[in-house]
């Protein structure tokens, strides 16, 4: 066990070696002169300079290259060019609000996407099953964009439920919170419930057919304890892999929902990044969105590997 | 029966499969030919010229002249929308085949030559798959620049990974078969192996995917559009009609429903149809 601990995470030093010389390249990959791409056409020489020498763009490459592994190794993603606050603040400062709406959006995938799919795999090839599979996939095949916008002109113009605006200063009583994190909320959980309910689905299919439930079955074990204690608890284990795996597209579906309903959040941020041309901070977002999504991966790798003993030996 | 006997590719017949036992494989496929069909004779059936403003007509409702509304610009939506059908499936196919080649050969060689070589080039396209898609393209495209090429660009490198594990997975399997074997005491150098011998027998289960990798690739175009990342203005592309009726949400409701609308249906009929081609592919689904 401890090997194949020790060798999982070696594994990830590699990785994420490749994916900041990647990211490095990416960056330095930006047409013409960065310190004039970010100061504009009309900066003088001596700003332009200035930039320059600040960002280490006068340096060789491989002086900036060292720099840059430097520098984050210790735990320094730079800062925004526009706010002049460090990366890792800025991200903080918006970080309570993405994680209120993924958190709702993956509560509303639960509680809608088991049932469903239970219920489709119990009635395989039946209406039932038809019908919830004809959802997921309209469900699966809306950019989240578009159907937040679909939503906020039935909802708050069209029917007057919910503001237009959103819940932009973070304040206000906590009915007024929830009535602006409604609809965003919805909009991913919609998104969240149909990957939830095809994997739902998957793996009940896959476990339904087991031996173990068919002797559960034919020992007289009803059909609601059936699902709930024998199949579910081991078709758990691929839908929880699943949820987290989906993690990646919650995420680029909440910027999208984020710019739609106008709340703070990683997207806004991202998105705001992107319009003042702060490349240094773009850079930061990107190295540590790396480096969750590798460390993730790996406990994901781990947890496999302690519910699976099969795993340990491949 | 070990693994290495079991057939990996489908057979001939297996497409059909997929037409005969899902009757939505049909509703995907009409739908997708009639927007491909859309796309092809734009010009004849667009009853205005997309980029022709007109600002004595902005942002009126529909009516029997314009049938789906104006921009406001005074654009013609209807148009505008069958000449943004011909963006968004160029932009996906061409990004879609970029991924495919690229992915494909990754896969393959990661497959072949196996050892630390394949666990490296895997854990970084784990990476690339677990990367939010979107914030992917976002960021290749905004350190880039705003471009038709930039844009497939981006899409493509979203859709490598996914490529590269459909196409490794087959290879290492077939890699130990005996007609591998056997070429290969021929004297056949590993190219040719790779390319006359494994990928003809896998390539089916790449071109499957792709119909499913492609409507993620045009969603992606969408949002990039939608974001202001996508080909630059005044091309008519859906992603940023839907921007500008996200601006005018308030008078102009037909601007943003349409268009959000149109990519609804073109995803759903890929997935309708990559779903049931996939089901077909796969023997397991298949008795289900």
């Amino acid at each position: 066990m401890i090997g194949y601990l020790v060798r999982r995470i070696l594994l990830a030093i590699p990785t994420l070696f490749v994916m900041l010389t990647a990211i490095f390249v990416l960056v330095r990959l930006v047409p013409g002169d960065a310190a004039s791409v970010i100061l504009g056409d009309q900066a003088s020489a001596a700003s332009l300079a200035a930039l320059r020498e600040k960002l280490g763009l006068d340096q060789p490459v491989h002086v900036q290259y060292l720099a840059f592994l430097g520098k984050i190794l210790t735990g320094d993603f730079g800062e925004s060019l526009s706010s002049g606050r460090s990366v890792i603040r800025e991200v903080l400062l918006v970080l309570p609000s993405t994680i209120e709406l993924t958190v709702a959006a993956i509560t509303i995938g639960l509680i809608f996407g088991l049932p469903l799919g239970v219920a489709a795999a119990l009635s395989r090839n039946g209406w039932v099953d038809y019908v919830s599979r004809v959802v997921s996939l309209v469900g699966l095949s809306f950019p989240a964009f578009v159907s937040g916008i679909l939503m906020l002109i039935v909802f708050s113009i069209q029917l007057g439920w919910f503001p237009v605006l959103g819940n932009t200063s973070g304040a206000g009583s906590f009915a007024e919170r929830m009535r602006a994190l409604a609809l965003p909320a919805l909009n991913l959980g919609i998104i969240m419930t149909a990957y939830v309910m095809r994997v739902t689905r998957a793996a009940m299919l896959g476990v339904l057919t087991e031996d173990y439930i068919r002797t559960a079955r034919a020992k007289g074990v009803g059909p609601t304890q059936l699902v709930v204690t024998h199949a579910l608890h081991n078709g758990l284990i691929p839908i929880i892999t699943v949820v987290g795996l989906y993690f990646g597209t919650l995420i680029g579906n909440s910027v999208l929902t984020e710019i739609i309903f106008n709340r703070p959040g990683l997207g806004k941020l991202i998105i705001g990044a992107l319009n003042a041309r702060d490349y240094t901070l773009l850079q930061g977002l990107m190295i540590i969105f790396a480096i969750c999504v590798i460390v993730v991966n790996t406990l994901t790798d781990l947890a496999y590997g302690l519910v699976d003993p099969r795993v340990k030996y491949s | 029966m070990s693994a290495a006997d079991t057939p990996v590719a489908i057979q001939p017949g297996g497409l059909w499969l997929a037409f005969t036992q899902n009757r939505l494989a049909w509703v995907g496929l009409v739908l997708l030919a009639l927007i491909v069909f859309i796309a092809l004779f734009a010009p004849w059936l667009a009853p205005h010229d997309p980029l022709e403003q007109n600002i004595v007509a902005r942002l009126e409702p529909p009516s029997a002249e314009f049938w789906l509304g104006t921009d406001s610009y005074g654009r013609d939506v209807l148009s505008r929308l069958i000449y943004g059908a011909r963006i968004s499936l160029f932009v996906g196919f061409v990004a879609i085949l970029i991924a495919m080649l690229v992915g494909t050969a990754i896969g393959v060689l990661a497959g072949y030559i196996g050892g630390v070589f394949d666990q490296l080039v895997m854990g970084v396209l784990d990476v690339l798959l677990a990367f939010p898609t979107l914030l992917l393209g976002l960021m290749i495209a905004a350190m880039l620049g705003a471009s038709l090429e930039n844009l497939i660009i981006a899409i493509a490198v979203t859709e490598v990974a996914p490529f590269a594990r459909v196409a490794r997975a087959p290879t290492i399997t077939l890699r130990q078969r005996d007609f591998v074997e056997a070429s290969r005491s021929y004297g056949c150098g590993p190219f040719r192996i790779m390319t006359r011998h494994i990928l003809p027998n896998m390539i089916s289960d790449v071109v499957v995917m792709s119909s499913l990798w492609l409507a993620s690739a045009i969603r992606t175009e969408a949002s990039l559009s939608f974001i202001g990342l996508g080909v630059p203005p005044p091309a008519p592309t859906w992603g940023a009609m839907i921007r500008e009726g996200f601006e005018n949400i308030l008078d102009a409701w037909w601007l943003a429903v349409f268009p959000s609308l149109a990519i609804l249906v073109t995803v759903l009929a890929l997935n309708l149809l990559g779903d049931a081609l996939r089901d077909a592919s796969d023997p397991r689904s298949r008795s289900r």
